[in-house]
């Protein structure tokens, strides 16, 4: 038995958590949030230099192939500090919507400029109101030109390109590579709930898009999201056990009624309890990461497992940090609400009741009567 | 990543597999994973006799106490090799419920504080199941206050007089020899004036009664003691030392207690698959799907978090404090999921024939005795406070009996 990462990989883990420690403080991260420059592109590069971008991207197309296992505990650190750069839009979507359903040309094409930082990518998925689904996706390409409106796109404002999940003439669903700055493309930020992650509307009126020849069908959209259902855990992981540490500090530090807050059984069950749910799902990630790693036909279970362990753990952690910081962590400055606001991440692929279904959709498939 | 054994470890299990499937009864498909934890009160003295004889044979062949050194014939094995064990043991129908608070609690005390002449006498019937040992700690007026207890132990020459009562003692009415902690000095604070001792349970004086539970079952007893004599060489650690012996019992304990048994999620996967509703089978609903999901992620992080735990022991390192997050999180869920189950059942889900309610009845079982595991071995509020001082470092409780002699505090009524 072997549950564990690596000592290579634990040591990548060991030298990003330092890294960000001291280059994305809360302040960088307030810095965005009140800037509206969507994200911090200094950051974005360092960290593309550093090689993280490519982690799970094989060397060919200009990544170090470290593997998804890297991938995992390089999300839990950036997670941990909220780091405002669109890793999760890019990497954990558009690069691996490319890997999934880019021929072998357009990987060579496409994916190296996004490794090293200097194009961005997202995937536009959402049409307004509801969940993935064959149905949810009305946007239509004809003679290689999309027309649909996308809406929210994360990163949408400051992706180079988006992976469009779209139907052919045929009625067939398929992904589209489209440049956002191009002709027949019209961009509006949209006002988030987190202004640290940037969000858009997308209206497409003609613009040329190419197909990803690789893959064809709604399974695409399926692989994607569950690939991603994992990823987002982690970051969600380490943005629950960040909001555990605040909560935890302010309450030993707070003194009422003669002692610290922290001294008192209100408190100590309720961050037990917040412990225990990001223990539960952290286990459920790691079990996550071996999936993906291995390529193992678990996916979808161990991919919503996660999801649904992580949505919920990171709700509880955030506000339950609040809470436990009282009147203060209701304020701007406390900083609190940056992590409560990461509810973007709870809804991005799809929201928790919409997980917890597919979940035991993907259970019916696996244990067929 | 990998879920395989070491080679070491395939080998401890291929032995461990060779040796149930000659000894014992594979589980048929339909027998409730669970099912018998305790003794069972039917026919007990056949229950318990078979429980000795299957102990014996563990014993000859080294299974029975996988970490013990080999002097006391243990295997001198690994905490993994033990969970192994563990592991496949679970596969057979063998008794369980008589010996595993004597060997996971009372014989490593006595190892700890007991003179090797004693142990020569007292380790050995223990680990064959010859003799069987129950735990005296628990008091009417000290639960999760253990060092609360009244019960009084009195010098008179060579000898210690007990009197009082304990209570929650399982197995008292077929054990042979018990440990129990005792209050030898009330004029001090609580934690200093106890002292620590085992007995044999056969001593005049003792008299056991059986607690009949909401389940309608007994597992537990109430044990009075009135004169008990208890020579003073079979005192563990020294006289005011009984509440450090007394943790090193507990140590013990949190090692032992694991997942609650009862129905769990591909229980009630299962029943929500089976049932045939007026409005289609209950799985089709969305509110049961939301909830099935919740306790499978609840499961399997419990499960991988076993996992790493083994991790952790197969690399030769201390586990964290994972057990108590199985015991708080697995109670609470089981109690939820047989609670559920019968409402999924509707208007029939308060029938407890076993003919008639599904899977003999284990959802409604389980709802009746599942209080209990959330009280027992740790209280879940208990739980939270281990998990939020020694985890998470926040600090102790208010403890206004601290320096206070135990004589003076405060009680109620209850």
């Amino acid at each position: 038995m072997n549950f564990d990462f690596s000592n290579d990989l634990k040591m990548l883990r060991e030298q990003a958590r330092k890294f960000l420690a001291g280059r994305c403080s809360r302040q960088v991260v307030r810095k965005v949030f009140e800037g509206g420059a969507g994200y911090d592109a200094e950051l974005w590069a360092e960290i593309a230099r550093m090689g993280w971008l490519g982690t799970a991207v094989p060397e060919p197309y200009g990544g170090s192939g470290v593997g998804y296992d890297g991938l995992c505990l390089l999300a839990e650190e950036l997670g941990y500090v909220l780091a405002p750069v669109p890793f999760s839009s890019s990497i954990y979507l558009a690069a691996e919507a490319i890997m999934i359903a880019g021929s072998e040309a357009q990987k060579q094409k496409l994916l190296p400029p996004m490794i090293d930082g200097s194009r961005i990518g997202t995937v536009a998925l959402a049409e307004g109101m509801g969940n993935p689904s064959p149905e949810h996706i009305k946007a239509k390409v004809a003679s290689g030109h999309l027309t649909g409106t996308k809406m929210p796109v994360p990163d949408g404002e400051i992706a180079h390109f988006a992976v469009v999940a779209a139907r052919d003439e045929a009625d067939d669903i398929g992904v589209y590579v489209v440049e956002l700055s191009g002709k027949g493309v019209a961009r509006t930020r949209l006002k988030g709930i987190d202004p640290a992650r940037n969000q858009a509307k997308i209206v497409f009126d003609g613009a040329p898009a190419e197909r990803l020849e690789g893959a064809r069908g709604y399974a695409i959209i399926d692989e994607l999201i569950d690939r991603a259902a994992i990823l987002t855990a982690f970051e969600q992981v380490g943005g629950a056990q960040a909001c555990l540490d605040m909560a935890k500090a302010y309450a030993v530090d707070r003194y009422a009624f003669g002692r610290p807050i922290a001294a008192f059984q209100a408190i100590k069950h309720k961050l037990a309890d917040v412990y225990v749910a990001i223990e539960l799902a952290r286990s459920n990630a790691y079990y996550g990461a071996w999936a993906i790693t291995a390529g193992a036909a678990e996916l979808p279970v161990a991919g919503a497992a996660a999801r649904v362990a992580a949505t919920d753990a990171f709700h509880l952690a955030s506000k339950e940090n609040i809470q436990t910081h009282g009147g203060i962590g209701f304020t701007w400055e406390a900083g609190c609400h940056f992590y409560y606001r990461s509810k973007l991440l709870a809804v991005s692929i799809g929201s928790a009741p919409y997980w917890k279904d597919r979940l035991i959709a993907a259970l019916e498939r696996r244990n067929a009567p | 990543m990998d879920f395989n054994d070491t080679a070491e470890e395939a080998a401890f299990r291929a032995d461990v597999r060779r040796f149930l499937e000659v000894n014992a009864k594979r589980k048929s498909a339909t027998e409730t994973a669970h099912r018998g934890r305790y003794i069972p009160d039917a026919n007990l003295a056949e229950s318990l006799a078979r429980a000795k004889e299957w102990q014996a044979k563990k014993a000859d062949a080294g299974f029975a106490a996988i970490t013990w050194p080999r002097k006391w014939r243990g295997r001198g094995g690994s905490p993994i090799e033990q969970v192994i064990y563990n592991l496949e043991e679970a596969n057979y129908a063998v008794p369980r419920g008589a010996f595993e608070i004597g060997l996971g609690m009372c014989i490593p005390t006595m190892m700890a504080y007991a003179t090797p002449q004693q142990l020569e006498r007292h380790v050995r019937p223990a680990l064959r199941g010859k003799e069987v040992w129950c735990q005296l700690f628990s008091e009417p007026a000290a639960g999760s206050d253990l060092a609360g207890l009244r019960t009084r132990a009195e010098r008179s020459g060579d000898d210690w007089i007990i009197n009082g009562q304990k209570i929650w003692t399982s197995g008292a009415h077929f054990a042979d020899f018990g440990i129990i902690v005792t209050r030898t000095d009330p004029g001090v604070p609580k934690h200093q004036g106890l002292t620590f001792f085992f007995l044999s349970m056969k001593s005049p004086g003792i008299e056991v009664r059986r607690i009949k539970q909401i389940s309608g079952t007994s597992n537990f007893n109430e044990v009075f003691f009135t004169d008990v004599r208890v020579p003073d060489s079979q005192r563990l650690g020294n006289v005011g030392d009984g509440w450090k012996v007394s943790l090193t019992t507990l140590m013990n304990e949190r090692l032992a207690v694991g997942d609650a048994p009862g129905p769990d999620f591909d229980d009630i996967f299962a029943l929500a698959r089976s049932l045939e509703l007026d409005e289609g089978p209950a799985i089709r609903n969305p509110a049961v799907r939301e909830k099935l999901a919740d306790w499978y992620v609840k499961t399997v992080g419990l499960k991988y978090t076993k996992f790493r735990t083994m991790t952790a022991l197969s690399r030769g390192q201390t586990p964290g404090p994972e057990a108590s997050i199985t015991k708080l999180v697995s109670a609470s869920k089981l109690q939820e999921i047989a609670s559920y189950g019968i409402d999924l059942m509707g208007m029939t889900g308060a029938v407890m024939d076993g003919e008639i309610a599904p899977m003999e009845a284990w959802f409604q079982e389980a709802l009746l005795y599942a209080p209990g595991l959330r009280i027992a071995g740790g209280s879940d509020e208990i739980l939270r406070n281990i998990i939020a001082e020694r985890v998470l470092g926040l600090p102790g409780d208010i403890r206004p009996d601290k320096d206070v002699p135990f004589r003076d505090l405060k009680s109620g009524k209850r």
